[in-house]
């Protein structure tokens, strides 16, 4: 991770990097714990949930959602108003995404995989963590679908 | 005091209980301030599979010719997921079986799911379950859907219904209006026949 010290501070040039990028990974790791505690908690890793949530029979998924990306907004908005940096010093960029046709087929796929596991991506670690061990096997499975993708990436729209 | 208070048997007897959707969506959509903040990253989950598959069978294949280990970040965001559920399940566990809307629970019910103690009906999620027709369907064949699927729309719920939603990106509102229409035919047309198999 480069620092803008990193050119006026020649002697440190060696350390400070590294410790830079050790010290917030772990703070990633936090964030994540914290994260997976709410996964777990507020029932998102819930099969049952995700069930609910397709059968429009209650409102807790879409509240979650909802709020969620409510949230995301308006903190995406403040920190593009007052051109907020990141702590490293870097200044915030999102990359913008650019439609292509597997917006619309991969979502598809998706949308089966997680009406039938119950879980997106995130969830399948919380739901392992949390003592459900053959998830194992459906997270080994989602990373060979994911395989298969770069493997057939070339084939498909 | 503080700490006394903080682990008192009111505060633990809050916590393991179900959390409300108005205290965990905004806690999940503060993840994208705070990892933006922290190093200028957009949240994203599923990628942390294309990462994993770039770190241990990248088998030549363009897709995974990348410096994976510049993306660590978001491998020790997902291994902390992982620490997160162990905690949550450890110590915040919920004593009580999941309450679920009743008319999902007749529908289930119907569909011979019968188990509604955990989070995660066992009768269809579990080791034995694995060799049944609608165990493999739901496990494996599910997963592999997962993986594939947000890898080809390029994010999942977390990159594009919370990140690039948060960021009024509209190729991920289509994207996340197919995760829905998906997930909508799987759960009407597709699961009535798989769960009774």
């Amino acid at each position: 991770m480069k620092t803008k010290t990193e050119e006026f501070t020649p002697e440190v040039k060696t350390q400070r990097p590294n410790e830079v990028l050790l010290r917030s990974l772990w703070a990633y790791g936090v964030i994540g714990i914290l994260f997976g505690i709410v996964f777990v908690k507020a029932e998102i890793v819930s099969w049952f949930r995700i069930q609910e949530m397709f059968r429009l029979d209650n409102f807790h998924m879409y509240g979650v959602i909802g709020s969620a990306v409510m949230t995301g907004m308006i903190s995406v908005f403040l920190i593009k108003r007052y051109n907020v940096n990141a702590l490293t010093g870097e200044k915030i960029v999102i990359p913008a995404k650019v439609f292509q046709p597997g917006q619309i087929y991969g979502g598809l796929l998706f949308g089966f995989g997680w009406a039938l596991t119950g879980a997106c991506p995130g969830p399948l670690f919380a739901q392992i963590g949390a003592g459900y061990s053959v998830v194992i096997v459906t997270l080994l499975s989602a990373l060979a679908g994911t395989w298969t993708y770069g493997a057939l990436r070339r084939y498909l729209p | 005091m503080f700490h006394a208070g903080l682990f008192s048997t009111k505060t633990m007897e809050w916590l393991s209980q179900p959390w409300p959707w108005y205290v965990a969506g905004p806690l999940i959509g503060l993840t994208v301030p705070a990892l933006l903040l922290l190093g200028n990253k957009t949240f994203g989950i599923s990628s942390s599979l294309r990462h994993i598959c770039a770190a241990c069978l990248p088998a030549g294949l363009p897709f995974f010719q990348y410096n994976w280990k510049k993306e660590s970040w978001n491998l020790v965001f997902v291994a902390g997921v992982f620490v997160g559920g162990v905690i949550a399940g450890l110590f915040l566990n919920n004593p009580d079986p999941i309450v679920i809307a009743s008319s999902t629970k007749e529908a289930l019910r119907a569909m011979n799911v019968h188990d509604f103690q955990g989070l995660i009906p066992e009768d269809v999620f579990s080791w034995s379950a694995l060799t049944s027709a609608r165990g493999f369907i739901l496990m494996v064949v599910g997963g592999f859907l997962v993986g594939f699927g947000t890898r080809w729309a390029g994010g999942c719920t977390s990159g594009h219904a919370i990140m690039g939603l948060s960021n009024l990106q509209w190729p991920s509102l289509i994207a996340t209006i197919c995760f829905m229409i998906g997930g909508f035919a799987m759960t009407w047309f597709g699961l009535p026949y798989i769960l009774n198999l």
